[in-house]
């Protein structure tokens, strides 16, 4: 079930330079959010058409309270009015939309969640529903990591920086080899040559990579097919090589994609 | 009592509100947030004879009240249209509008004939696409070519058509002449204006595409416009569309000759926006103690 909400601002603060964390209090959204779901959120101004769609990265079913950690991605943008909204504000949500990752996996298997820069939020909601083990890797730009702490209560967390200030110099990708960091499956999220090049790894480990992936979206809920990817069967609903993103996914076998 | 009710081609909708095509899928996604059957009618997504795969990614960029896009004329064809859709459909109280799309005029022809025995009541046929390189906009730019895609269609065809012109012409009225003239039942405007945006910080165009249909409140000035200047040039009714977000626009269409209209990109922005409208007319009827809805259509 989807569903519209004017959700209320509970709080919201810069986390890292350009990244909000904000915290929503729903009705109905939280409480039905999967791992790895998104939501679309509408911008007041009435000039911006579209929403916005941004990853949850924690949803309390109990409380109701949502939690989105987004970027700002330039002046005068939507998420740039988002990150202007204040405690006790309210902004019109729709979700929760898309697959998510599958949090039911056995307890003796080993999960590899990887993440890169705005791909890493919603991993934290995973590791947290997630039985089996967790081995984390965060990939950041420099030394603000956003969210290391939090992930740190639900496995060994290994961090890649682009700029070499924290661990492992370079990708996650350098990480993962650099540290022999084994499990059974990947969920990933973040840019698509990382997604590309876990998919790559995953197939010379012979394990299954999960990616999310994104794209420019109208709708949100799979009728406008602006946010298709390459697939490599022939999809089941659209009736071609074409899988949308809001809909089917926007988590895929690896396998089932072209990256 | 008021009445709400208006005809198309002696089809009779219960309200004057429908989906502009392409912006509505065939209507499943929009189930799971209201009743269809709110709707006068659904317009379904283009579909053709084949399978069409679209355009590459990005397919969509937002602009100034309003948004560009070239899609492509995604679709699973007619064979998934007959046995997923259409089924879905006919189990909602509201009127079924296929749009139909095709690359030659055989194309657009095996699609009317397929659904010559299925549960649709009418046809809209684009011939105003401004995304792909054939058929589409090709037939609607050039009103002889029009006037035959129409009469061809017409003489297959067991619904009444519709035909969907474009604003991409200098002149909208002999366009919509020629549909007429083709035997066309009712016409239906404004499809999407090409548009452009350029990424400045990539330095290349914000679609793969390059161009796009621009759609939004953006273009409704236009939109109305045209529908004033054809409901002068025409005596088959007219669906208006283009940038219809409220009731008060819908208004404005059919003052300006529309006899029914259709709401598309609204349906992103708000996947209640169609129903709001259906509620809004409702309001409007009763503010302005209006008993029938069809004695607005022309009222400028």
């Amino acid at each position: 079930m989807k569903y519209v909400e004017n959700a209320k601002v509970i709080s919201q603060k810069e986390i890292s330079p350009g990244i909000f964390d904000l915290c929503l209090q729903t009705e109905n959204i939280a409480k039905e959010a999967r791992p790895g779901q998104f939501v679309s959120v509408y911008t007041n101004d009435r000039s911006r058409l579209l929403p916005r769609p941004i990853s949850i990265c924690g949803a309390d079913s109990g409380s109701g309270i949502l939690r989105l950690v987004y970027r700002v991605t330039g002046k005068g943008t939507g998420t740039e009015e988002f990150s202007r909204t204040e405690e006790g504000g309210s902004l019109r949500i729709e979700g929760p939309l898309g697959n998510g990752f599958d949090p039911d996996v056995a307890e003796s298997e080993t999960v590899m969640l990887v993440g890169g820069g705005i791909g890493i939020p919603p991993l934290l909601e995973t590791a947290k529903r997630l039985k089996a083990k967790c081995r984390i890797v965060l990939g950041y730009r420099d030394s603000s990591l956003f969210l290391k702490e939090e992930f740190e209560r639900y496995g060994e967390v290994y961090i890649a920086t682009e700029d070499g200030s924290v661990e492992t110099r370079g990708n996650v990708l350098d990480a993962i080899r650099g540290k022999d960091i084994k499990a059974d499956r990947i969920y990933a999220c973040g840019p698509k040559p990382m997604l590309r090049a876990l998919a790559a790894y995953a197939e010379e480990k012979n394990i299954l990579c999960y990616v999310s992936m994104e794209e420019r979206m109208a709708c949100g809920i799979g009728a406008c097919l602006a946010c298709v990817c390459a697939s490599r069967e022939k999809d089941a609903h659209t009736n071609v090589h074409n899988k949308r993103i809001c809909k089917e996914g926007p988590v895929f076998l690896s396998t089932e994609v072209e990256l | 009592m008021i009445s709400t009710k208006v005809s198309i081609a002696g089809v009779e909708l219960k309200n004057p509100v429908v989906t502009a095509s392409g912006t509505f899928g065939s209507g499943e996604e929009f189930s799971e947030f209201y009743d269809l059957g709110e709707l006068g009618a659904v317009v379904t997504k283009g579909v053709a004879n084949v399978p069409w795969p679209g355009n590459p990614v990005p397919r969509i960029a937002e602009t100034a009240s309003g948004m560009l896009n070239a899609i492509g004329l995604q679709n699973p064809g007619i064979d998934v249209m007959c046995e997923r859709d259409l089924p879905f459909l006919a189990g909602y109280d509201t009127k079924v509008i296929v749009n139909v799309c095709g690359r030659t005029e055989e194309d657009y022809c095996e699609v009317v004939r397929r659904l010559a025995d299925e549960k649709v009541d009418l046809l809209e046929i684009n011939v105003s696409c401004p995304n792909v390189k054939e058929g589409g906009i090709a037939f609607g730019q050039n009103p002889k070519a029009l006037q035959q895609i129409t009469e061809k269609v017409k003489s297959v065809a067991k619904q009444p058509v519709i035909m969907k012109l474009s604003p991409n012409v200098t002149d909208i009225t002999e366009m919509a002449r020629a549909a007429e003239a083709g035997g066309a039942d009712a016409v239906s405007l404004i499809n999407t204006l090409t548009g452009m945006k350029i990424d400045i910080h990539r330095r290349t165009f914000a679609l793969a595409n390059r161009t796009g249909g621009l759609s939004g409140p953006a273009i409704k000035p236009v939109a109305v416009r045209m529908v004033y200047q054809v409901a002068h040039a025409v005596s088959i009714p007219i669906i208006g569309m283009g940038g219809i977000a409220s009731a008060e626009d819908a208004v404005e269409f059919m003052m300006a000759g529309a006899s029914a209209v259709a709401v598309g990109t609204a349906n992103f922005a708000d996947p209640y926006a169609a129903l709001k409208i259906v509620r809004g007319i409702e309001d409007f009827m009763k503010e302005e103690n209006i008993e029938d809805i069809r004695s607005i259509i022309g009222a400028v």
